[in-house]
This record gives structure tokens, C-alpha cells and sequence, in this order.
């Protein structure tokens, strides 16, 4: 399901497509911004962070430069590429042409199916596939317009190529020469959109604009920032998650080389040096008694209790097709199953850093960030400053998927910049950032399904037991719906099953949970898929036709199914291996993987995954294809090896010798296929990853006959993976 | 202070001698195309060249560094034209990018001393980069391409 999570009274951003206009740039030039008229809040937490500039996200500048401000971050997932070709598009220029800027926050940014600006939840090109070409389009009709009035000609004769206007007879103007002209004409209303067999770049292959800085060592992460004056801070955080600062003797750090000061923060004890790793060593030094709280007691054990006893209790209800309960207790044959998903750590390349410059007027901050506008708030509290005095500056991110959704990694280098009148970068070490994660909330599942005296199936039940990220996240939404973001890809159960109900538990554990790479779906897909399973195999059907038969009202599920199992040989693989099926419908999209694995010795090897991908209308195969494939491979690495332990509230992983992730000898054979599709785009970034782990715990009961029904597979059985 | 050959340039710092190289890389010289993962020489995000080794700079003390020569991700080539900076953007490898410098040292120190590297070869001098994009097949492709690259020539 899409979600549409709405933080505030303040609708969502689809009405302000239409409040586009166009306003002159200093010295010349063309903006083609969103004016928020009656919609906007003022003074909210937009200001404009551009010299002065509307928000806006494309700019033609006198010297024909055109700049698209992405209002999504780039962590990987092509935004910068994806997003400036959907405007190109309609432009009519060349995507080289175009150089990208990271959008400040503002509302005209808003993300329409969030209702927040964020970038997230495999939105991007679904939220900008209308309006960024639209504004496109609007662009070029003014740019035109321009032209044919200088030219006293019809604008219906002229047409744009080489960033130009050109004319029957050969004339050309650039639109840099037209920027100024165009600015002065009014937004056009009746625009008409390319058809989409029209399209010269979208759905056709082009390079990303971001690798040529990504192979020789310039494109700037958070990490990178320079800032004149800059220090460096490291942050001893409480052990224990939660915990706080009792006391602390710094006697010792404060006199260590390049120390500059030792500054207690909200979030634990900053030491500011002229070098990181002075900080970093002089942090060590610090001698420090914590408050352990509420969670010095907390351990997996602990966690499981309590899921266990809350999964007793009654949900909320996220489905209800037909009365389930009653056709259960009616069911010739019923099957029960109990699924565990672990905690998890997003561990990012990139560790966790931020660089504060607090000045009396005003704070910039440098970060990568998946939520600006959270992010101003966050700096602005710490800053005690008011949001619009906060700039931030979105760097690009080493590695997203969820962790930077969060933003406790930014208070305290405002605290600690505003403590010594300079900018300063504030650098989480690996430790740091593994044992202070918003980690994947662990969940208790459990699924009862029932088949009428004919064998068929009649009724599934789905129970889930899980902390809600979101009500720590979103308070509001989940005072009016039940949890959007606990309840995928089983709230939309896809088999046609007369009666069929899920429902959520929310039980908390005591520590923050986050938003994690596919979120609900990576635990509700494993659920639902490993349970088809087990009942095709509990009336003796073959898996793939068990839930082909259940399909026909969903064409494009049926579609991708019968694709991957035709690709993937499913039924003849070769000897010494064998296949698992799993289906699923995420963000619009629609997939099937069949996973082949052996298993030398009795441990398992994942040999091979295909994975079939519905997405509608691509924007750039290529970035589809990166995605499917580092979806898989996100997956994969949870499956196998993903699992966060606590052992008196201090996480017992710290770096990547303890929290294992697939390295380049141990990934299988991968193959990403793409339907050609005409729906509207669905959503790439994420929908893979939750497919991996029932396609390979489907195999491994074909192999083994083993159900593995608690996650990671390595914690269950020996692994052969690399091997 | 201390002398550290770097990129064929000598330059001169004042970090303490048991500082990393990593950071002495960083903050001291401004050379920030090499990344900080881990700190403990399990990621390969902070791999340069010593003296045309891969070796993991967050381990490497500046004090044991010596006279050899270092090379960063900057003093690869100064236009992208190393064979594997071309095979990366031709196969378009990165994603979010941060751990390719890693990787591409790591790979060219493989095709410097192995110039037809095997799927095993690769396999043995890659395991200690680490990708969360996953950008893992891509990265197999373009050091066969780079490999290919190379005996056309075009490899410096």
C-alpha cells in the first residue's frame, strides 16, 4: 500500500502543482519556481536558501547553464539522474546539459505521497513523474513563446533543439538569450505532456550524472565538507541505548594535544579538537559515569517475552475481507505458523557525521540528510534558533536506506559548534554508529489458514507483533489509522482467499525502531510468502502453481509469477540444487524472485536469484536495474547474516567482523528482468530487498526440507556462502 | 613535522606520528576522496596505494608510512583515464558512490600486478571491499573490462 502520512493539519502538496510561476533571477534568467499562495503556511519551515530566489527547481541562467534543484537526496538510488531527465524530457534538451543542485528545505518540496519532504519510501519518481515534467514542459512553452514574440512569428512553427529556439528559416536564439524574455511571460496552464511513446530520454538508458564524481574522488559526502576555521568533535555516547550522563571528568582529554573543549550535549559528551582523530583519541580519555535508565536490563530475551506475550492480545484490524474467525472454526484442515524477524542496523558506508556552523545570526548545516525539513527543525531547537535562520545544506549520502531518515546525529554538532564559535564537523566512529542505530523493529507474526472440506483454500489469518516506527515518527497518523508503515505486504494480501483478515499489534520495546530499507514489507513478505508455502506443501501442490491458481484477479502479480518461474527453469533445476518461489506487490510494483540454493554439507549456498519486476514506466532502466540487483543484495546480506543483539541495553555488535554483510565473493548469481510496462511508475529503490529472504528460506525447505521461520538463516543452520 | 610522498608530491605535516593515514590523508592534507568506513581495516573504503599496494589507510600509522609512495583515489589519474576509473564510468558501477574509491583502488593494485584477473582473482582481492548498495556484479564486470581496457592499450 501507499501510505500518504500526513505530520500536520497541512494538506499535501499535490494542489500546489498548479501555483507554478515563473519569476526573473537576479541578472538574468529564468525561474521556474512554486509560488505557495493561499496554500502555503507563512513562515513555515520553508525560507528560501538560494540568494534570495523563490523555491524553485529549475533555473536558465543568462549564460545558458540550466540547473535542476533535485528536491530528493541522492543515496544511491539516481535521484540526481532520475528526476533532471523527467524535466529534460520535456525541456528538450540533453541530459548532459543539466548540472543538479540539492533542493533546501521548503514546502513547495513536499513529497505528495509522504506529505513531508522526504526522501523516501521508493517515492521519488512516482512523487516527480508529473510535476518536474510539467515544469519541463512550462519551461519550454515560455522559452518558446519568448522567441516567436521577438520573432513576431506563430510559436506553433518553431521548435527547441541544442538548448536553442529555432525557427523555419534557420534563426536561433539559446534560451539563455531568451531566459530573461521567457521569466516575464505567464505560466502556461494547458501544457500537454509527451506521450509516453513520444519520450527521447525517458525509459531509454543514460549514464548517471553522478559517476563521473564518484570514481575520482570529488563528489563531496557529509563526510567531506570543509568549512574555513573548521574542528572536529567526537561524541561519546551512553553504552547502554537511552542512558545519560551522571558525571564526567574530562581532566585528562581536556589537556590531550589539539583539544579545544569538552561539551556535555543532549545526546552525551562532545570533545572539540583541531583534528578528528585528536578528538577521537582525546574522547576515549574521557572518564564518564552513566545513567543506564530504563533499558539496563534489556536483552533479546526480554524482547522476545515481550512480543510474545503482547502477540496473545488483540490487534488492530488492517484487513477484513469476510469473517475469518468463523471460517476457521468451520476449516476442514487448518495450518498455524510462527515467524520471528531480528533487529536490525542499517550500517550505512558512510558512519553518521554533521557540520554545524552557529553564528549569532544564523546556522548553516551540512549534512546528508533524508528529511530537510525535519533536519531545520531539529538544528533549529538545538541552536535555539527559529527554523528559517537554519540552512541546510544536503551533501550527497553514503548510503541512506532509512538511517538518515533519523536526525540524532545533528543536535549535537549545533550544540557543540554554538560552544566554541566555529564550525565543526561532528564524526560518529563505526562503533558508534552500529550501537546507536534507530535499529529494524524485531516482530512475532503468526498465520492460520484454513481449507474447506474440497481442499480449497478458505480462509488466512495474519496476525503481526511489532514496535510502530511511525508513532514515534508520525504521531498523528497513527492516532487516525493503524500503523501504514507495520502493515505491508500483508495488508494487501494479493491471493483470492474469501476470507481473509490481518491485524497489528503494536507493542514497544523500550528502544527506538527506524525505517529500514522496505520497512514492513522485508518482515510482512517473509510472513506471508514462507506460510503460502508451507500450505502448498501441506496439500502436496507445487508452490508456483498453488499461488497461481489464487491469482487470476491480479493480472500483473500473475504476470511477473509466471515470468520468473519461466526464467528461473522453475521445476528443472540442476541437480544438487533447488528453487523457492516468493511473490509480492510494494510501492506500486510488482515481483517475483525464485531463489536457487545447495546445500554442500548441510549448509546453505544460495546459488542463484532471479527476480522479475513490474515497476510500469521506467525512467532510467539502467538505475531500474542497479536497484533491482542492490536490493537483492541488501536483502540477502539481512537474510544470511543480519541480527542485532542486546545484552544489558549495549548493543553487542560494533563494526562489520560482528554485524556480517555479503561481500563481493559470496553474491550469487543475480538476475534482474524488467516487463516493459505502461502503468504509472512504481516505486524500485526498495521493493527487492523484502523479496530475498521467503524465495531462499522457500528453497531451503525444498532442499532440506527445514523450515526456517526465524531470521537470520546463519543464526539457524551452517552457511557456505563464499565458499 | 613529517614528509609523506603523496600522489608524486611532497608534502609536509604536523600530525602526530601515530595518527592514521587515514586522517592524515583527510583533515591534515585535504585529500578527502578516501573514506572512512570502519577503523579497523574491515571495509576498504580508506584503501590507497603504498607504494602500489592496496592497504588499508585507517590501520596504517603516518609514522610507518616512510618515504613510500602513496597514492590516493586524486592521484589515480588527474582525468579519469585509468582504465578502471573508464571501465566504472562505461559500466556506471557506483551508487551512492562512498566505498568506490575503496573499491577502485583496490582494483587497479589488482590489475597492476595481474592484468587478466580470473572471477577467483577477483574474488580473493575484492572480499575486503564492502558495498551496501550491493553494486558487487557491476564491479566484477568493469575490472574484467578494465582488464580488456588495458591490453587495448589504454590503461597508463
Amino acid at each position: 500500500m501507499n501510505a500518504r502520512v500526513q505530520p500536520g493539519a497541512e494538506p499535501a502538496g499535490l494542489e500546489r502543482r498548479d501555483f507554478l510561476k515563473a519569476s526573473l533571477l537576479v541578472g538574468g534568467g529564468l525561474v521556474l519556481g512554486v509560488s505557495l499562495g493561499a496554500c502555503g503556511k507563512p513562515g513555515a519551515s520553508a525560507g528560501p536558501a538560494l540568494g534570495g530566489q523563490p523555491n524553485a527547481w529549475l533555473r536558465i541562467g543568462g549564460d545558458n547553464t540550466i540547473t535542476v534543484l533535485v528536491d530528493r537526496s541522492e543515496m544511491g538510488q539516481g535521484v540526481y539522474t532520475s528526476l533532471p531527465t523527467l524535466l529534460a524530457e520535456e525541456l528538450g534538451v540533453p541530459l548532459a546539459k543539466i548540472s543538479v543542485e540539492a533542493a533546501p528545505p521548503g514546502d513547495a518540496y513536499i513529497n505528495a505521497l509522504i506529505g513531508a519532504q522526504v526522501t523516501g519510501g521508493s517515492t521519488s519518481v512516482r512523487d516527480a513523474y508529473q510535476k518536474l515534467r510539467l515544469a519541463g514542459a512550462q519551461a519550454r512553452t515560455m522559452l518558446i513563446g519568448a522567441a516567436a514574440e521577438r520573432w513576431k512569428l506563430d510559436p506553433a512553427t518553431l521548435v527547441v533543439a541544442d538548448v536553442a529556439v529555432k525557427a523555419p528559416n534557420g534563426d536561433s536564439l539559446t534560451f539563455g538569450e531568451l531566459a530573461e524574455a521567457a521569466a516575464k511571460r505567464p505560466v502556461p496552464k494547458d501544457v500537454v505532456l509527451k506521450d509516453a511513446k513520444d519520450f527521447s530520454l525517458v525509459g531509454k538508458p543514460q549514464p548517471r550524472l553522478d559517476t563521473p564524481s564518484k570514481v575520482d574522488g570529488s563528489a563531496e559526502y557529509g563526510l567531506d565538507v570543509k568549512r574555513p576555521g573548521m574542528k572536529y568533535a567526537a561524541l561519546a555516547q551512553s553504552p547502554v541505548l537511552g542512558g545519560t550522563v551522571k558525571s564526567v571528568d574530562a581532566a585528562v582529554a581536556e589537556k590531550m594535544p589539539g583539544v579545544i573543549k569538552v561539551v556535555t550535549t543532549k545526546s552525551g559528551v562532545a570533545v572539540v579538537a583541531e583534528h578528528y582523530w585528536q578528538a577521537h583519541t582525546a574522547r576515549d580519555a574521557l572518564k564518564i559515569e552513566w545513567d543506564a535508565g530504563a533499558n539496563g536490563k534489556l536483552d533479546n530475551a526480554v524482547i522476545h517475552a515481550g512480543l510474545k506475550d503482547a502477540a496473545k492480545g488483540t490487534g488492530q484490524s488492517a484487513r477484513k475481507d469476510g469473517d475469518s474467525g468463523a471460517a476457521l472454526k468451520a476449516a476442514a484442515k487448518k495450518v498455524t505458523a510462527t515467524y520471528e524477524l531480528p533487529l536490525l542496523a542499517h550500517a550505512t558506508m558512510e558512519p553518521m557525521n554533521c557540520t554545524a556552523d552557529v553564528r549569532a545570526d544564523g546556522c548553516d548545516v551540512y549534512v546528508g540528510t533524508q528529511v530537510q525539513g525535519i533536519a531545520q527543525g531539529a538544528a533549529a531547537a538545538a541552536a535555539a534558533m527559529k527554523p528559517e535562520q537554519v540552512r541546510i545544506h544536503t551533501t550527497l549520502l553514503g548510503g541512506g536506506f532509512g538511517r538518515r531518515l533519523e536526525v540524532d546525529f545533528i543536535p549535537a554538532a549545533v550544540e557543540v559548534s554554538k560552544a566554541v564559535g566555529a564550525p565543526v564537523k561532528l564524526i560518529w566512529s563505526r562503533e558508534d554508529d552500529m550501537t546507536h542505530d534507530a535499529y529494524r523493529p524485531p516482530a512475532l507474526d503468526s498465520a492460520t489458514a484454513g481449507f474447506d472440506a474440497h481442499g480449497a483454500l478458505n480462509a488466512v489469518a495474519i496476525t503481526l507483533t511489532s514496535p510502530s516506527i511511525t508513532a514515534r515518527m508520525f504521531p498523528p497518523v497513527v492516532e487516525k489509522m493503524v500503523d501504514p508503515f507495520a502493515i505491508e505486504a500483508a495488508a494487501n494480501f494479493l491471493y483470492d482467499v474469501p476470507n481473509v483478515s490481518v491485524d497489528y499489534i503494536r507493542h514497544e520495546i523500550g528502544i527506538n525502531v527506524g525505517y529500514w530499507r522496505s520497512v514492513s514489507h522485508a518482515l510482512n513478505c517473509f510472513v506471508v510468502e514462507s506460510f503460502m508455502d508451507e500450505l502448498a506443501h501441506a496439500t502436496a501442490k507445487d508452490p508456483y502453481q498453488f499461488r497461481r491458481a489464487l491469482l487470476a484477479k491480479q493480472p500483473r502479480a500473475l504476470k511477473v509469477l509466471d515470468e520468473a518461474a519461466r526464467l528461473a527453469d522453475w521445476g528443472k533445476a540442476p541437480a544438487g540444487r533447488h528453487q523457492g518461489i516468493a511473490l509480492m506487490e510494494g510501492y506500486g510494483t510488482y515481483l517475483a524472485a525464485v531463489a536457487e540454493v545447495s546445500v554442500p554439507g548441510g549448509k546453505l549456498k544460495v546459488e542463484r536469484i532471479v527476480c522479475v519486476v513490474d515497476c510500469g514506466q521506467t525512467v532510467n532502466p539502467g538505475i531500474v536495474d542497479q536497484q533491482i540487483t542492490s536490493g537483492m543484495v541488501f536483502g540477502l546480506s539481512a537474510a544470511l547474516f543480519g541480527e542485532i543483539h542486546l545484552d544489558g541495553g549495549k548493543v553487542r555488535e560494533t563494526n562489520f567482523d560482528t554485524f556480517r554483510v555479503l561481500r563481493l565473493n559470496e553474491v550469487p548469481s543475480l538476475e534482474a528482468h524488467v516487463l516493459p510496462g505502461t502503468d504509472a511508475p512504481g516505486g524500485i529503490g526498495e521493493p527487492t530487498t523484502a523479496i530475498v529472504a521467503p524465495a531462499v528460506a522457500n528453497a531451503l525447505f525444498a532442499a532440506t526440507g527445514n523450515r526456517v521461520r526465524a531470521l537470520p538463516f546463519g543464526a539457524r543452520l551452517g552457511l557456505a556462502q563464499g565458499a | 613535522m613529517l614528509t609523506l610522498n603523496v600522489n608524486s608530491q611532497s608534502l609536509t605535516t604536523d600530525a602526530s606520528p601515530d595518527t592514521p593515514l587515514l586522517w592524515v590523508l583527510r583533515d591534515h592534507l585535504g585529500l578527502t576522496g578516501t573514506k572512512f568506513g570502519c577503523g579497523k581495516s574491515l571495509c576498504g573504503a580508506c584503501t590507497v596505494h603504498i607504494d602500489g599496494v592496496a592497504t588499508r589507510s585507517c590501520v596504517t600509522k603516518l609514522e610507518d608510512v616512510g618515504t613510500r609512495k602513496v597514492t590516493t583515489i586524486e592521484g589515480l589519474s588527474s582525468d579519469r583515464s585509468h582504465a578502471v576509473q573508464r571501465a566504472w564510468i562505461e559500466l556506471d558501477v557506483p551508487q551512492c558512490g562512498y566505498c568506490q574509491s575503496g573499491q577502485i583502488m583496490s582494483a587497479s593494485a589488482l590489475l597492476a600486478n595481474n592484468p587478466a584477473p580470473t572471477d577467483a582473482d577477483i574474488d580473493h582481492a575484492m572480499s575486503g571491499n564492502i558495498c551496501r548498495c550491493g553494486t558487487y556484479p557491476r564491479i566484477r564486470k568493469a575490472i574484467h573490462r578494465a582488464a580488456e581496457l588495458g591490453r587495448e592499450g589504454g590503461a597508463k
